[in-house]
């Protein structure tokens, strides 16, 4: 077996070493009652040819980009990824370390996810942002609990309109410690009702997507001011970053916690996973943050570095009062987003902001124009409802066929909206895919 | 070849991302505008991103120039105690970036994916088959989260029985997220210590479990390394009591093919798919934390469930006492090809062979280390072992000298301080795929250290002086936390 090293010979003189006469005999501690005795059904082994083989019928068994046009997003969007970021990541010396606890050599990860967390901060408008969470899911999850511990208050209003995934993590990281969620209504023009935030009492925190999962660009200074004056917090959360290219970010809207789902910077769908849980918050807050901090230090003859920092927050130190359980984050992911971010600049990510948004206001403009209706009026960023007449499943069916992924039916996260459909268009979907989608929906 | 493995060579400074750039370049190839613009509402518009512009060039320079200052598993043992640190297969990354898996859209319909819903499906029964449990959830993210859905899924079970529980036994011996993990479910850990053989004893089990206590949280090889020898005798008090039994299956590679995971009485049990499955560790993850479950546990299960029915795979969400969802989509799918294309290579035995192996390089270590670092549990180990300073304390000398002198012989140092358990632990685990010649240099530089100690401790105070950067002030970074530039 390649991977294994050791000769026979190895392994004779290291059991001698040890003073036992073969493998089984170095597990004296393992009882009988305990060994694996059933017969064996794991397949294998394969030979790097036949694996080779077996992957390539798997992964052409799937439905991708290069042989069927998709319009969907709803959490997971889909962009070129160039090249050289890819190679980048590949790097064994990226690629086959672990956290960086020992700082002298791991300044390579230690740097990049500083560079992360600066740009991440810079991006959403905020003061500090953590080196990664495992998804926008969970990140909505620590955001909500990291509320309810600097407020100490245990009940949380999320908006309708947040993805009904992360809603569901959300309640099921609260449900065994009686966290209570109370849910937003939207409004006609599909976001949130913030109004009705007045009527609860005893709130930590508020919180709303935006994009929300409409495509609906919330009123975040409304919310976020709504916030401030019922003295609760504001929590936005994001599925898509790279509207933040274009729109005004939350931190300068007044958010006081930022989380949301990164993987859109650089990072493959892999069918939803790994993701990258992005978060940041103002600087009062920072001790009461999750996950890891990376932070600049000064070795011995004064030469700048950077370590893991503010430790006494986490799960190893702090034992059962920690900040969050996490450990292992989404550190590679974290570098693919940073990277990708490098490539792009502040000028190119506006340039790709926009392009996304025109590409997806072109796609509306011409499903108008073909009698559709956009039932929400709210701005959109890269994705939004339309309505479809009644037995459209069957045209959505057709396009299936022939290559055509004609947007997500919301019938089945909202029993109220039968017949909407949500459809997303990236940088990947030509002018040509769309007006071919119209042609195809109206024939 | 002399003792010092590590040696010095031309590595480059590098400014901050920023510092490199200037408005107007670009690194990005930007696809061709076919659509007319449409203004956006002056009251929507963001200032320009505060993002450096580079060119392509730049940014590979940059990032280059930063990994050169990582050490890594690809660059040598890298001895991390409960992290297992082996070797990364090179063709796990190439099947995992096939189009057919990359471009795998989560919200599209199952028709589209059943690649995809194919091999969670065969890794799943993979995994159930190589543990002995009943059931699999892929969905954690990583190990914490595995944990945390185990603690769900107990939390879940009592509940559907209408009990209400406060504590949950942790010893002493458990890694170190297990008690942040229970307390999230808002069990209160209660603390068990080990004997002075290391393990659980039947008795310090039964003296703190009762009725209020929802069960016990294992580490099963412990993280002194050693096997939980009386392990079905505890599930029996717990499970007695009305407890439900947690195993934190981390260890899982000194244990595959030789001990059943079902048969020691566990109810679940997490598995680090980054650990005992080959994927890397990526700089701190992502990794995966699947949860296997005997059969009373899996209703419980999260939502949504890979289904093979009619002839077709999907996805089912209609589990009404699931505990809910742990992921935005169905976790780390990345990483579960990765996973699964390690065990397809391997076959059952070698999997086997890889956890003898792992154990036979842990106690080769042990044997040969014996003398030179104290040995607190002298006896068989499984995949790691746990040394302490006590002897080179004598000389004021201390493990995290130990530890940074080993990256001048050029090893990544061994987890430390950890467990709690032993005063100023090394925790050592090989892993497999180090050769006898790997470990006998790491012997020797261990060894080399121990006579540093005693005749030139100043080296080791000193010490890395090999690195790019020497030891860091983290008591000044914690103080004046400086997180952005």
């Amino acid at each position: 077996m390649r991977y294994l090293p050791h000769t026979d010979e190895d392994i004779s003189a290291m059991l001698e070493a040890v003073g036992v006469k073969c493998l089984d005999d170095l597990f004296p501690t393992v009882p009988e009652s305990c060994r694996f005795i059933k017969e064996q059904t794991i397949p294998g082994p394969f030979t790097e040819w036949e694996l080779n083989g077996h992957m390539d019928l798997l992964a052409k068994k799937q439905g991708v980009s290069s042989g069927y046009r998709r319009f969907i997003g709803a959490g997971s969007y889909e962009h070129y990824i160039p090249a050289s970021v890819s190679t980048l990541l590949g790097r064994s010396e990226f690629v086959t370390p672990y956290t960086p606890y020992q700082p002298e050599i791991s300044q390579g990860t230690l740097q990049a996810i500083y560079e992360y967390q600066t740009l991440v901060a810079r991006l959403l408008g905020m003061e500090v942002a953590n080196a990664s969470l495992y998804d926008g899911a969970s990140a909505l999850a620590e955001a909500l609990l990291m509320a309810v511990r600097i407020t100490g208050k245990r009940k949380v209003a999320v908006s309708s309109a947040i993805h009904p995934h992360y809603r569901r993590v959300a309640e099921t990281y609260f449900r065994p410690s009686g966290i209570e969620v109370v849910t937003l209504p939207c409004l006609e023009n599909g976001r949130t009702d913030v109004a009705t935030i007045d009527q609860f009492q005893d709130l930590a925190a508020v919180a709303v997507q935006s994009p929300n999962f409409f495509g609906c660009i919330e009123d975040l200074k409304g919310i976020c001011e709504r916030c401030d004056s019922n003295d609760l917090l504001s929590v936005i959360s994001f599925t898509e970053p790279l509207a933040y290219g274009l729109l005004k970010n939350p931190g300068r809207q007044g958010a006081h916690i930022v989380c949301g789902e990164g993987r859109s910077f650089g990072l493959p769908l892999w069918f939803g996973g790994p993701g990258l849980g992005m978060f940041a918050c103002r600087t009062k807050y920072m001790r009461n943050m999750p996950g890891r901090l990376i932070g600049k230090a000064l070795d011995r003859e004064g030469k700048s570095g950077f370590v893991l920092t503010l430790a006494t927050r986490e799960q190893h130190i702090r034992r059962e009062k920690a900040t969050s359980n996490i450990c292992t984050n989404s550190s590679h992911c974290a570098l693919a987003a940073v990277i990708y971010m490098a490539t792009l600049g502040g000028t190119g990510m506006r340039e790709l902001a926009t392009l996304n948004r025109d590409k997806s206001e072109y796609l509306k403009k011409e499903l108008r124009k073909a009698g559709f209706r956009i039932p929400f009026d709210a701005p959109t960023f890269n994705e939004f409802v339309v309505e479809f007449p009644t037995g459209f499943e069957q045209t959505h069916k057709r396009l299936l066929d022939k290559g055509i992924v004609a947007g997500l039916p919301l019938a089945s996260f909202y029993p109220a909206m039968a017949g909407k459909y949500l459809l997303c268009v990236t940088e990947t979907v030509s002018r040509n895919d769309m007006d071919e989608l119209v042609r195809e929906i109206r024939s | 070849m002399s003792e010092q493995i590590a040696s010095t060579g031309l590595v480059f400074d590098e400014p901050l991302l920023w510092e490199r750039g200037r408005k107007g370049r670009q690194g990005f190839s930007m696809p061709v505008r076919d659509v007319e613009e449409f203004p956006l509402d002056s009251a929507l518009l963001g200032d320009l991103p505060d993002l450096p512009d580079l060119s392509e060039p730049d940014v590979v320079r940059h990032y280059t120039r930063l990994s050169q200052w990582n050490f890594c598993v690809d660059t040598g043992m890298y001895p991390l105690g409960s992290c297992t640190m082996k070797y990364n297969p090179k063709v796990n990354e190439k099947v995992a970036a096939l189009e057919g898996f990359t471009g795998a859209h989560p919200m599209a319909p199952s028709s589209l994916s059943q690649g995809v819903l194919k091999l969670m499906y065969d890794l799943e029964g993979i995994l159930r088959d190589i543990t002995g449990m009943d059931a699999v959830t892929l969905q954690p993210a990583a190990g914490a989260q595995g944990e945390l859905t185990g603690m769900l899924l107990i939390h879940a079970y009592h509940r559907a029985k209408n009990a209400t529980h406060t504590k949950i036994i942790v010893p002493d011996t458990a890694h170190g997220t297990n008690p942040a993990s229970a307390s999230l479910c808002g069990y209160r850990p209660v603390a068990v210590k080990s004997n002075e053989n290391g393990i659980l004893s039947t008795e310090a089990v039964s003296a703190v479990m009762d009725e209020d206590t929802a069960g016990i949280m294992l580490t099963n090889p412990n993280t002194l390394g050693l096997f939980e020898e009386n392990v079905r005798e505890i599930a029996q008090i717990v499970h007695d009591r009305g407890g439900q039994v947690y195993c934190d299956g981390a260890n899982m590679n000194a244990l595959m093919g030789m001990v059943d995971m079902g048969r020691t009485g566990v109810d679940v049990l997490h598995l680090n798919l980054h650990k005992t499955f080959s994927t890397p560790h990526g700089g701190g993850g992502p990794g995966a934390g699947p949860v296997c479950v005997k059969k009373h546990l899996e209703p419980f299960l999260p939502v949504p469930r890979v289904v093979f029915r009619n002839g077709a795979y999907g996805m089912d969400e209609e589990f009404p006492d699931s505990v809910g969802r742990l992921h935005a989509f169905y976790g780390n799918f990345g990483v579960m090809i990765k996973a699964y294309s390690y065990i397809l290579t391997m076959g059952f035995t070698d999997l086997k062979k890889a956890s003898q192996l792992a154990v036979l390089n842990a106690n080769y270590i042990r044997k040969a280390l014996t003398g030179v670092f104290h040995l607190p549990y002298d006896r068989f180990c499984m995949h790691e072992c746990v040394f302490s300073d006590k002897f080179q304390r004598e000389e004021k000398i201390i493990t995290l000298d130990v530890a940074k002198r080993l990256m001048d012989f050029g090893f990544h140092p061994p987890t430390i301080y950890f467990p709690l358990v032993v005063d100023g632990a090394i925790m050592i685990e090989p892993t497999e795929t180090e050769s006898k010649e790997t470990i006998d240099q790491f012997v020797s530089a261990c060894k080399a250290i121990a006579r540093e100690a005693k005749e030139t401790p100043s080296i080791l105070k000193e010490a890395p002086m090999k690195s790019k950067v020497k030891r860091l002030d983290e008591t000044s970074a914690a103080r004046r936390p400086c997180l952005a530039g």
